[in-house]
């Protein structure tokens, strides 16, 4: 669906006085029950080829920096901090993936090393650039969730 | 982390055979440092009473074959140029006074001797912490009438990888009991454990919990101060401890303090206690 499509129904629903069509929803609104996140947090689902970038991007998902993955082994560096991610799918259901990336700490506790990539619940002292944002977009959450998705070993 | 470590092995085999990927294994690789055949290093020992950990190991455990080498050859340790510098300004007369280091304390293999293995040690006249830095900036500027060095000055770390040579071999072992050094020692301890920036990370999280483990390209120690000022190839330079402290603050993506500030010189104070009993390395190699 293109944005302007997006746009135009949006419009339509309101004109409609219809439901309110579902929207991004804001860090602080996601809720995490059950260690899941169950409904895309965009309202549209993500795109796995998009995601497998944010996983390996430095800027973004910086997954590789923790998490080996078979699946990218074209990139020359991969952390041992967390556990591989191979076959993580068929570990974890989809509203637990999205759990664990939108706010590991709601999903493996406090004590966790791996940050909250759609949370403002973080560290003292953010830097300037980084206040008030989260480490991915709502969109490259799903983006991710999607691809997280594809890591089956069965 | 067992079940990890065999995937990452039957990982590394299957990528060594297409050597498509650097293949990473943790942990300390279990060797000896001696300096030119000669000096050799305490690079473990057992912790400090009331350590979290039982063994402390140095840095150099953690670095490749030909990083651990440079450090072993002084004729190829590029750090030792710093240190050859660092004589240099010993030996010449700066500031008002007309005075070099050399006029007051003479031969610094003999003065310095076991000075840099001690620090930061307690200043009743500034009443906290002084460590090598502040302690030249102090003689340069009561004694010298110099000005002190700016922050990451090319000669302060010379000057201070010189100091702290005089003392290479020789145990950590800094002295708690002088002034409120403790009380400096908590607040390090408490900053250590803090969670700092948007990744919401501690010292802990990495150097404690993770030692032995890669972060992407990037094999985790103990994060131990006693081979500082450390000659880091990735930069092609000498790089300070403070410049360090706050390379793995920024990395969190927190704003990071002041070189000198409070918050920092109660880390190195805690830090260097942290690696009691390591022998000073300066200048180490790392990557
Ligand atoms: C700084 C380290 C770190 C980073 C960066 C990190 N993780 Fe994690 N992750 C961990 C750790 C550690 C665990 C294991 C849970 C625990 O012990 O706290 C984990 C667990 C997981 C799990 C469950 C693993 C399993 O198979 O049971 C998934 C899925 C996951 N992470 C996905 C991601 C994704 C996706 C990213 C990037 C967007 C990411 N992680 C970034 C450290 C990290
Ligand atoms: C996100 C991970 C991370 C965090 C958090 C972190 N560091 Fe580091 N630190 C590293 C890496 C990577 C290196 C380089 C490899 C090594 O020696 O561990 C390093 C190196 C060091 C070194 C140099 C060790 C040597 O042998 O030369 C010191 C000292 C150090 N860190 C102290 C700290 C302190 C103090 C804090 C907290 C204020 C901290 N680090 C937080 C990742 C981190």
């Amino acid at each position: 669906m293109t944005k302007s499509l997006i746009y135009s129904l949006a419009v339509a629903t309101m004109a409609l006085g219809g439901t309110a069509l579902a929207e991004t929803i804001a860090p602080d609104a996601v809720e995490i029950v059950d260690m899941e996140v169950n409904a895309s947090i965009t309202g549209s689902a993500g795109n796995a080829t998009d995601g497998r970038d944010a996983f390996a991007d430095r800027k973004k998902g910086n997954c590789l920096a923790c998490h080996a993955n078979s699946d990218l082994k074209e990139q020359l560096f991969h952390g041992e901090v967390g556990p591989s991610l191979d076959g993580a799918a068929d570990r974890w259901n989809e509203a637990q993936l999205r759990a664990i990336v939108i706010d590991s700490k709601q999903v493996f506790g406090e004590q966790t090393v791996m940050p909250g990539f759609y949370s403002l619940n973080v560290g003292i002292n953010v830097a300037e650039d980084f206040k008030g944002t989260t480490i991915l977009t709502a969109e490259e959450v799903e983006d991710v969730v999607a691809y997280l998705m594809t890591l089956k070993d069965n | 982390m067992i079940k990890m470590r065999t995937l990452t092995a039957v990982m590394s085999g299957l990528l060594a055979a297409t050597a498509a990927t650097a293949v990473l294994a943790g942990g300390p690789v279990d060797e000896a440092l001696i300096i030119d055949g000669e000096t050799e290093i305490t690079t473990r020992t057992a912790a400090p009473e009331g350590h979290p950990f039982d063994e402390l190991i140095s840095g150099w455990h953690y670095r490749t074959d030909e990083t651990r080498a440079l450090q072993a050859d002084s004729f190829q340790n590029p750090g030792m140029l710093y240190v050859e510098r660092g004589e240099e300004i010993w030996n010449t007369a700066d500031g008002a006074a007309g005075k070099s280091c050399a006029d007051c304390h003479g031969d610094a293999s003999e003065s310095m001797k076991g000075v840099g293995a001690a620090y930061p040690k307690w200043d009743a006249a500034s009443n906290r912490p002084v460590n090598i830095e502040l302690q030249i900036d102090a003689c340069r500027k009561n004694n010298m009438q110099a000005e002190p060095y700016k922050f990451d000055a090319a000669d302060q770390k010379a000057l201070t990888t010189y100091i702290r040579h005089q003392s290479q071999g020789m145990p950590v072992g800094i002295d708690l009991s002088q002034g409120e050094m403790q009380s400096w020692w908590d607040n390090g301890k408490d900053l250590y454990y803090t969670r700092t920036g948007q990744l919401n990370l501690s010292c802990a999280n990495c150097h404690e919990e993770n030692n032995g483990n890669y972060i992407r390209a990037d094999h985790l120690s103990q994060g131990n101060v006693n081979g500082f000022p450390t000659y880091r190839l990735k930069q092609s330079e000498m790089v300070s401890l403070h410049n360090r402290f706050r390379g793995c603050i920024r990395d969190t993506r927190a704003e990071f303090p002041a070189a000198f500030s409070d918050e920092l010189m109660a880390l190195e104070v805690y830090v260097t206690w942290r690696g009691t009993g390591l022998a000073v390395e300066t200048p180490a190699v790392r990557q």
